[in-house]
């Protein structure tokens, strides 16, 4: 099992950067009023069948050549049903996939959720030519990061891994999170 | 809150400074595995560490970090491979963020490899 929610959000938005996605969306949503953790990954990517998305929740199965198992999506699914949650996957080959993951916040099986922060910098930094928009709530609050907006202000010859740059979007996930929960331990 | 209009100053300050960082034949490619058994095992600390060390000492030029999925050797994970342009690639295997920077260190700035961390070491030793 992974130790925190943001490690398996990286894992499974890598699936959606292996199935070509141009633009990958994560949220999460922290509503302690409803006791839940809501993790949305949505991309447009390549999309799967029916068929393929029961297999993706067998652990025994990948399409992989280099080992047998694939355990990124049922490690997500287990540590959120394990928690009195819910997993859904919908996908639509050739439109995308949309993987939801609902945690009971205060149940005592739930892992942290980590530094999300950090996830979401190795997507954003290490995949520049991928679009991603994540989206962090703390009941009513909210901060986003677009990075396409970001392309916009920057402008297309400056790369994210840019030191300046790299270091500014660390400061901009990790103080605006701050600013929405309040430096809460979730 | 922090906002991404910031971004506008940035762009600004780096005016006319952004050369060209194209891959080059003679850098260094430093790729981490972040895989499922790589992100389990504590590759996400490994990447920031290495991708940080070279951004602050402005090795971008030299190396470059990148990021590739399961390797095969799952058990041997966090791996760090290296490719040095007319050289064989070495295997770095149960790597830390503290492991990574002597390798930055010792091979990639100084040009030894730190055979202790190797993944040949790790199997000779499990014989």
């Amino acid at each position: 099992m992974m130790p925190e929610i943001s490690l398996n959000i990286l894992d499974v938005a890598e699936n959606s950067v292996r199935a070509g996605a141009s633009l990958i969306e994560i949220t999460v949503s922290v509503q302690p009023d409803a006791d839940s953790i809501t993790v949305i990954i949505e991309d447009n990517g390549c999309g799967m069948t029916k068929e393929q998305v029961q297999q993706v929740q067998d652990p025994f199965f990948t399409t992989r050549t280099t080992r047998k198992v694939g355990l990124g999506v049922p490690f997500f699914k287990q540590a959120a049903e394990s928690t009195g949650g819910s997993f859904r996957i919908d996908s639509e080959t050739g439109k995308g996939t949309v993987v939801e993951a609902v945690f009971g916040l205060s149940h005592i099986d739930r892992m942290p959720l980590g530094d999300i922060s950090s996830t979401i910098y190795t997507l954003v930094v290490f995949n520049s030519d991928i679009d991603f928009v994540y989206t962090y709530k703390y009941g009513e609050k909210q901060f986003v990061l677009d990075t396409r907006e970001m392309r916009e202000l920057l402008g297309h010859d400056i790369s994210f891994s840019e030191p300046e740059v790299s270091v500014f979007i660390k400061e901009y996930l990790e103080t605006n999170r701050l600013e929405t929960d309040g430096g809460a331990d979730i | 809150m922090k906002s991404l209009e910031e971004l506008r100053a940035i762009r600004a300050k780096m005016q006319g400074k952004v050369g060209v960082r194209a891959e080059n034949e003679n850098q260094i490619r430093v790729v981490v595995g972040m895989a499922t058994c790589g992100i389990a095992s504590g590759a996400r600390p490994v990447l920031t560490a290495l991708s940080d060390a070279v951004q602050e000492q402005n090795l971008s030029e030299k190396i470059s970090v990148t990021q590739t999925g399961c390797i095969g050797l799952c058990q041997y994970e966090p791996i760090v491979e290296v490719m040095e342009p007319g050289k064989e690639k070495v295997t770095y295997v149960k790597m830390t963020p503290e492991k990574a920077l002597e390798v930055l260190r010792i091979h990639l700035l100084g040009g030894q490899v730190v055979t202790k961390y190797t993944l040949s070491a790790a199997q000779n030793n499990a014989k």
